[in-house]
């Protein structure tokens, strides 16, 4: 993984950068010395590492305005970072760079139920904030996996999703408006509590950009009455293909559950080893969630296993308890903890149209033996976002460069058939030099004028999202 | 001039020396400007539709109808229920569903399932200097790089000429229900409104006319869903509003209850009548002491209140009303510009956008500011 090199004049200032930061934030919010800033040095992308020259930890908008104003005036770069949870780099500092963390900003500013949204500043975590108004019946919907430690902020950089968005979509469906300060110090409000925007969607466009437009330092986001009640039921095939129409099926059926989720044997087996859930040994095992009353999940249920039963399952199980629901969770929320124990894993995130299901995981399959890895997949099959978890071994050379290569292969897999290369992770590093598979020179150069709008020094997060070859120009002309 | 293909557009862009009126099925008269007319129709049909993955896409110039025609025999639907304007504007052809998006059109049950921004899964473009640009894609979740399909949702053709779009679709319902509460003033039945969507009997439409077609005022509820679904809610609903006012029920079409909201989308109330027509976006809770200041001739409201549509006079209604957390676009008439001025730092955004995407500014020429 190439970064560019630092710039030798920004870290020979670093005393004076320091002093100027220190000058407008309180002295626990400037980190400077060596042994602690290596406490930025990485996200969840643990591979590549990198200390930052300083961190900063700002309370509110008008210290990340101070802030942003120095860096902007000296010339030096910001990487913002939410709870550090992102899987693929997005939060990596270079040497070079002020580390501004959001972590101190997680005040509720507002609640408001009548018209359903509330106010937070960006570093509440993504759980606290239906925690902030689950007493009264709500809840914020987009659940990444990540959510006990995941940031606002984070969710709104990488537009992050979760395994219930299949009904209520990803953060960009749920954020109504955001204050946000862009590179130069200026604050600017975009959005509100009201629905859609007047002139052009830069709501729309701020959502998404990885923190390269502007850091985002309070969001309105919508809030929802939580639905009566919630039940899963759990099916069991002899093969990918069979499990795949059964999710066409009931997509077909007119029915709209709220999650549909996929583990296939590899999964299984390394699930059952760890949580013992009581998952059947199979191909490929679903997990269908629908919400609301009791006669209401019981019909949409019956409809469900209905369509279920025609398909010749191994295994069909539904919960008939709130004890029976958190078994048949048990095992997919402990996936990815299985394949942690038994080896290191890569995990990627691609999407492909629900219709390729069979053709992927076989592919996959093929890939694997070739380059003698394992692999198994956790995926969100009402919505075609694949988890694949890539096992190799950290201590034994040249497996991370062949896992990396073998991931690549099914990104590109995926954009061959009509997908994606991330659902909801994110570019970051991770699919950086990739994006040339998905997209044009031209595709690239549309979506590197925006970043020219928001940020024309380029100074904000800008080594991740484009291929390096692709905003060298840019980068380099304002000094990066 | 009527492109017959990506490339023909692309051409057409590179060689213009004057503004381009970009044209869809013209039914939307508040967004016509000055300009040789580039007409999208040719460049029309539906490329691909895989009703398991709830996906279709098609070129801009598709009329909407034919794809609803598709989406209805596979018993499936645009979820976002995007309205049709010309009853309203007194204009005739066919909505083209490149139309739709460039307005970013949704209907009532935008309140709950999103605007047609929400179901955008990806755009083919052509720019103000004739490059040809994608974005998004076909797939239902999409982080790659930055989201301009939302970007050009909504961008009028200003930061570039809509060539396909791809589009999330949703099954068709079974049921419709809809509870009627009579006699609310307008604050009472925002307020009405606003427990009827905080509660969780998945409210998918929420609009109050503070005079029917017999004068008084009635607030409408809808619930969509499957037969026995849509009575169990209709009866908690009808339990829950029961105190603010006289309630009543009805299930399936009786009555015209579908047309009814099929007027509430088209904004029926107001065709053929003479005067400005206004569209307000703001958090329900301030919709009734706006209209109060607003003096207008007529108003319906729909969204919970959110989205104020008002009848008036004449004249520039945003000055009687000042400031506003929302925004109000002039759907007919002449005396203001179409567009909510922005405030200075956004506006700044919006015109540095306008000006990397058509350099020329010959998309549209002054539409949006």
């Amino acid at each position: 993984m190439q970064m560019p090199a630092p710039d030798a004049s920004v870290l020979s200032r670093k005393d004076q950068i320091v002093s100027r930061l220190q000058g407008v934030l309180p002295a626990n919010a400037v980190i400077s010395d060596i042994a602690e800033t290596r406490a930025y040095e990485c996200d969840a992308l643990t591979a590549y590492r990198c200390p930052p020259l300083c961190a900063v930890l700002p309370a509110n908008t008008a210290e990340v305005a101070a802030v942003m104003k120095i860096c902007h005036d000296m010339g030096v770069p910001v990487v913002p970072r939410g709870s550090g949870t992102s899987l693929a780099g997005g939060a990596l500092p270079t040497a070079d760079c002020v580390i501004l963390g959001v972590a101190k900003m997680n005040a509720v500013i507002e609640t408001n139920y009548p018209d359903r949204y509330i106010t937070v500043q960006t570093g509440r975590t993504n759980l606290s904030v239906t925690g902030a108004v689950e007493a009264d019946g709500f809840f914020y919907a987009p659940d990444p996996s990540s959510q006990l430690a995941c940031a606002i902020a984070g969710n709104i950089a990488m537009n992050s999703g979760g395994a219930h968005c299949l009904k209520y979509g990803v953060t960009t469906n749920n954020l109504l408006g955001v204050t946000m300060v862009m590179m130069d110090g200026s604050v600017v409000e975009i959005g509100g509590a009201h629905m859609d925007a007047g002139g052009l969607d830069l709501l729309g466009v701020i959502c998404g950009s990885e923190g390269q437009l502007g850091v985002v330092t309070e969001a309105t986001l919508r809030i929802l009455p939580k639905p009566e009640g919630a039940r899963p039921v759990l099916m069991g095939y002899d093969s990918n293909e069979v499990a795949g129409q059964v999710v066409t099926d009931i997509i077909k059926a007119g029915v709209l559950p709220v999650a549909i989720e996929f583990m296939d044997r590899p999964c299984i087996e390394a699930t059952e080893a760890f949580a013992k859930a009581g998952y059947p040994m199979c191909e490929a095992l679903l997990i269908v969630e629908v919400e609301g009353s009791d006669a209401e999940i019981d019909a949409q249920l019956a409809l469900i296993m209905e369509i279920a039963a025609k398909h010749n399952p191994v295994e069909l199980r539904e919960a008939k308890s709130a004890d029976e629901a958190a078994r048949i969770w048990l095992g997919r929320k402990s996936a990815f903890g299985a394949m942690g124990q038994i080896n290191d894993y890569m995990c990627l995130d691609g999407t492909i149209p629900v219709s390729q299901l069979p053709y992927v995981l076989r592919r996959i399959g093929e890939m694997s033996k070739e380059y003698g890895l394992g692999v198994g997949n956790v995926f969100h099959a009402g919505d075609g976002n694949m988890h694949p978890l890539i096992l190799f071994d950290a201590n034994k050379p040249g497996d991370l460069e062949l896992c990396e290569a073998f991931g690549a292969d099914i990104l590109k897999l995926c954009v061959e058939v009509g997908g994606c290369l991330t659902g909801e992770h994110g570019v970051g590093i991770e699919k950086r030099d990739l994006m040339h598979v998905q997209y044009d020179p031209a595709d690239l150069e549309a979506q590197m004028a925006v970043k020219d709008v928001f940020d024309p020094k380029w100074l904000l997060n800008a080594a991740k999202v484009f291929p390096l070859d692709a905003s060298e120009n840019r980068r380099m002309a304002g000094g990066r | 001039m009527t492109p017959q293909t990506e490339q023909d557009l692309s051409d057409l862009i590179k060689d213009a020396r004057d503004p381009l009126s970009i044209r869809g099925g013209g039914t939307r008269s508040y967004a016509h400007v000055a300009g040789d007319t580039v007409d999208m129709r040719a460049m029309s049909g539906i490329t691909l539709y895989e009703p398991g993955a709830m996906t279709i896409v098609a070129k801009a110039g598709t009329p909407l109808s034919e794809i609803n025609t598709a989406l209805a025999a596979e018993n499936q639907r645009l979820a976002f229920e995007p309205m049709d304007h010309r009853a309203l504007l007194g204009t005739s052809g066919e909505p083209t569903i490149g139309g739709v998006v460039a307005a970013n059109i949704s209907g009532p049950r935008r309140i709950s399932v999103g605007a047609c921004r929400d179901f955008l899964l990806g755009v083919r473009f052509v720019d103000g200097a004739g490059n040809i640009v994608k974005n998004g894609g076909r797939v239902m979740k999409n982080v790659t790089g930055y989201d301009l399909v939302k970007l050009m949702a909504g961008a009028y053709g200003t930061l570039g000429v809509l060539t396909e779009v791809s589009l999330k679709v949703l099954p068709n319902v079974a049921q419709t229900g809809c509870v009627l509460i009579h006699g609310l003033d307008d604050a009472q039945a925002v307020v009405a409104m606003s427990a009827a969507l905080g509660s969780p009997f998945e409210v998918t439409g929420a609009a109050h006319f503070p005079q029917n077609m017999d004068g008084d005022p009635v607030t409408m509820i809808r619930i969509e869903g499957f037969d026995a679904s849509v009575q169990y809610r209709a009866d908690r609903l009808r339990d829950l509003l029961k105190p603010y006012g006289e309630v009543t029920v009805k299930i399936g079409d009786a009555d015209g209850l579908l047309e009814s909201w099929d007027r509430v989308r088209d904004v029926h109330a107001f065709a053929g009548q003479p005067g400005d027509i206004w569209r307000i976006s703001v958090k329900p809770s301030d919709a009734a002491g706006l209209v109060a200041k607003l003096g207008a001739k007529a108003v319906q409201y729909d969204w919970g209140g959110g989205l104020i549509w008002a009848l008036t006079d004449g004249g520039d209604m945003r000055a009687r009303i000042g400031e506003v957390k929302g925004h109000a676009t002039l759907i007919r008439g002449t005396a203001a510009p179409v567009f909510h001025p922005e405030p200075a730092p956004v506006a700044a955004i919006s015109a540095a956008l306008r000006a990397k995407f058509d350099p020329r500014n010959i998309l549209n020429t002054g539409l949006m500011g």
